[in-house]
């Protein structure tokens, strides 16, 4: 028998220098320029957010082959770290409160991630969902956590960085894209580092990864630091620059699996993938509510528009799936080379 | 008795049986992981689509032995399309691509069994009174004791078409060693239809008790949450260990709830039967009564 968690193996990466420069010059200067407030807030800013926990994940899920069902925990425990430090710690520069809440995620994760040391596969995803729920019942119940908000609802601190104001739906998103581009390019240097390589030996073969001396219990509560780090910061996004208001619930179990998903269907192992995937979990329902209002008009009420939306994600999901098990890096990856060879 | 004992047990009693409850979902996981290594996330999609279809069949005036019958068409009809659709095409793709896969497979369930039947609460009357019984000083539910019952009989049913079917005794050699059940003859496509047959049976079995306890509606889905930290603890691949684990997380949930939850503050039934499936598993990793399956670490 093969392991729990087989990964599909990793295809090689063909996006070289120019293609990220000219990505990230487009990210940066045309769409800033061009997009318009609600593309901002309704897409952009969230495919943000959630890239990034993708790429949190990725790095647990993907590169070290752990799979957890809690990652909207570790964005919860970003987002009301952050809040908590913005708030009790007057004067703290947003910068340096968002880099605590990635620390305080990590830390929730290496916590989290103790029962990766005995536990494989499923079980060890089962057991990752006793910190979703566990997060989930303290931010509801300990009324610190949320200044004694009802049923723990916070606001975001005011996004100002060294007196410039982020603040309109342009400003969110620059802030989100810095953030998300600063993240993804050290996960990029990780993930090729020699701790990154360890990862990936623990996920391929555990027994050989500690016969050439990866140190794996000291790898795999890494991996969940690492992870829960970005994740719990891609939390600090999606509720200060996205939702800008936020309560614990919106942290729930759908959240988590909508992020596994995501990392899925972009592609295990890959930076890229958490991208395509993202976008594709952001656009996909904005494009089937457009669609079903067009084609029913007003003949179905919102209950029924909105079972209907589920019916067809569920569907779309297991045709990706049957599809491209690898996941949509991977048919980027062939198209490119197809178009390549026919050039 | 004195009264705080008798208290105790009755807490206790009271756990044990909600367990059972629990079992009962986590028995459905249990056989289609056992038969082909999916963790079918969708199995609390098919206890609500099955508790949904029933009730909504006796609203509509159906006689209670009809509407089970045509329920269970239903639900076998459900099973082997999933089986069909979803898991065939996915042969040999790694386990977290099927879970994913059962994900969506609950969508699409959960959407269609409230858009067909609508998303209103409905009751369902079983037609067993719900008075407590007493056993010296101990209040015991009749609904409890009866959900108990089916329970048990269910488990020993499965047991003795395991041990002494030919069907099987084809589950078990496919559990066993898949390559080799093939290279003997059996048909595996045509062992996970059965399996999934007999996995929808369970979940209309669950969602008609469940579906008595807490009204027809979208949160029975939920339960598969309940039958989870049972899974960890009993092992994804024992009916026995689902059973015993069940128990355990029952009696662990209710006592911590009465006897903790005043200190901690109230709600913990959400977590506390994870976090005690999980000391348990630091002991065993595999699990109460799971194979140690010899994983190439």
């Amino acid at each position: 028998m093969s392991t729990a968690l087989d990964l599909p193996a990793k295809p090689r990466d063909l996006s070289g220098p120019v293609g990220i420069a000219l990505l990230l010059a487009l990210a940066f200067g045309l769409v800033p320029l061009t997009a318009s407030d609600y593309l901002f807030e309704a897409i952009l800013t969230p495919f943000l957010a959630l890239a990034l926990a993708g790429l949190g994940l990725n790095l647990l899920t993907g590169y070290a082959g752990l799979l957890s069902l809690g990652s909207s925990a570790f964005m919860a425990v970003g987002a009301y770290a952050a809040f908590n430090l913005s708030l009790r710690v007057p004067g703290l520069p947003l910068p340096v409160s968002i880099l605590g809440a990635g620390l305080v995620a990590a830390a929730a994760g290496l916590v989290a991630g103790l029962p990766s040391l005995r536990l494989k596969g499923f079980y060890l995803a089962v057991s990752t969902l006793a910190a979703q729920f566990f997060v989930a019942w303290a931010l509801n119940r300990i009324g610190w956590l949320s200044n004694d908000s009802p049923s723990g609802v916070i606001n975001a601190p005011r996004l100002v960085v060294a007196g410039q104001s982020f603040e309109d739906a342009r400003g969110r998103y620059l802030f989100s894209l810095a953030i998300v581009s600063f993240l993804t390019f050290a996960t990029g240097r990780l993930v090729n580092s020699p701790t990154g390589r360890n990862l990936v030996a623990i996920r391929d073969s555990e027994v050989a990864a500690r016969i050439v001396g990866v140190k794996v219990a000291r790898t795999k509560l890494l991996a969940f630091a690492l992870s829960c780090f970005i994740v719990g910061i891609a939390g600090v996004l999606w509720a200060f620059a996205y939702l800008r208001t936020v309560e614990p619930a919106g942290f729930n179990l759908d959240r988590s699996f909508q992020i596994l998903f995501i990392v899925i269907i972009g592609g295990l192992g890959t930076l890229r993938g958490a991208f395509l995937g993202a976008g594709f979990i952001v656009v996909l329902p904005l494009v089937l509510s457009r669609l079903g209002a067009a084609l029913l008009g007003d003949s179905f009420d919102s209950g029924t528009l909105e079972m209907v939306q589920r019916i067809v994600l569920g569907a779309l999901i297991v045709i990706v799936l049957i599809r491209e098990p690898a996941g949509l890096s991977a048919l980027l990856h062939r198209t490119a080379r197809r178009l390549r060879l026919s050039a | 008795m004195n009264p705080e004992l008798s208290f105790f047990v009755e807490v206790v009693v009271g756990g044990l049986l909600s367990g059972v409850m629990y079992a009962l979902v986590a028995i459905g996981f249990v056989l289609i992981y056992k038969t082909s290594g999916v963790l079918n996330f969708a199995q609390g999609a098919m206890v609500l689509f099955a508790a949904l279809t029933f009730v909504s069949l006796v609203e509509w005036g159906l006689p209670f032995p009809a509407a089970l019958i045509a329920t269970l068409a239903v639900m076998v009809v459900v099973g082997l399309a999933v089986e069909r659709a979803v898991l065939r095409p996915l042969v040999n793709q790694p386990p977290i691509t099927l879970f994913m896969a059962t994900l969506g497979v609950a969508y699409v369930i959960e959407g269609a069994a409230q858009l067909v039947w609508g998303t209103q609460v409905h009751g369902l009357d079983l037609g067993i009174d719900d008075t407590p019984l007493e056993f010296g000083g101990v209040l015991v539910s009749r609904f409890d004791l009866f959900a108990a019952a089916v329970a048990g009989l269910m488990v020993a049913l499965l047991t003795l078409f395991f041990r002494y079917t030919r069907t099987g005794l084809a589950f078990r050699a496919v559990a066993d060693d898949p390559l080799a059940a093939l290279s003997i003859g059996l048909r595996l496509p045509r062992i996970w239809s059965a399996v999934w047959i007999a996995s929808g049976i369970v979940a209309l079995v669950a969602g008609l008790l469940w579906g008595a306890r807490l009204g027809v509606q979208f949160s029975l889905s939920l339960v598969v949450l309940k039958a989870l930290p049972v899974l960890v603890l009993g092992g994804f691949d024992s009916i026995a260990g689902a059973i015993v684990a069940g128990l355990i997380v029952g009696a662990a949930e209710k006592l911590a709830e009465v006897y903790l939850g005043p200190f901690i503050g109230g709600g913990i039934e959400g977590w506390i039967a994870y976090v005690a499936a999980l000391a348990l598993l630091l002991i065993r990793p595999s699990g109460l009564l799971g194979q140690r399956s010899v994983e190439r670490a």
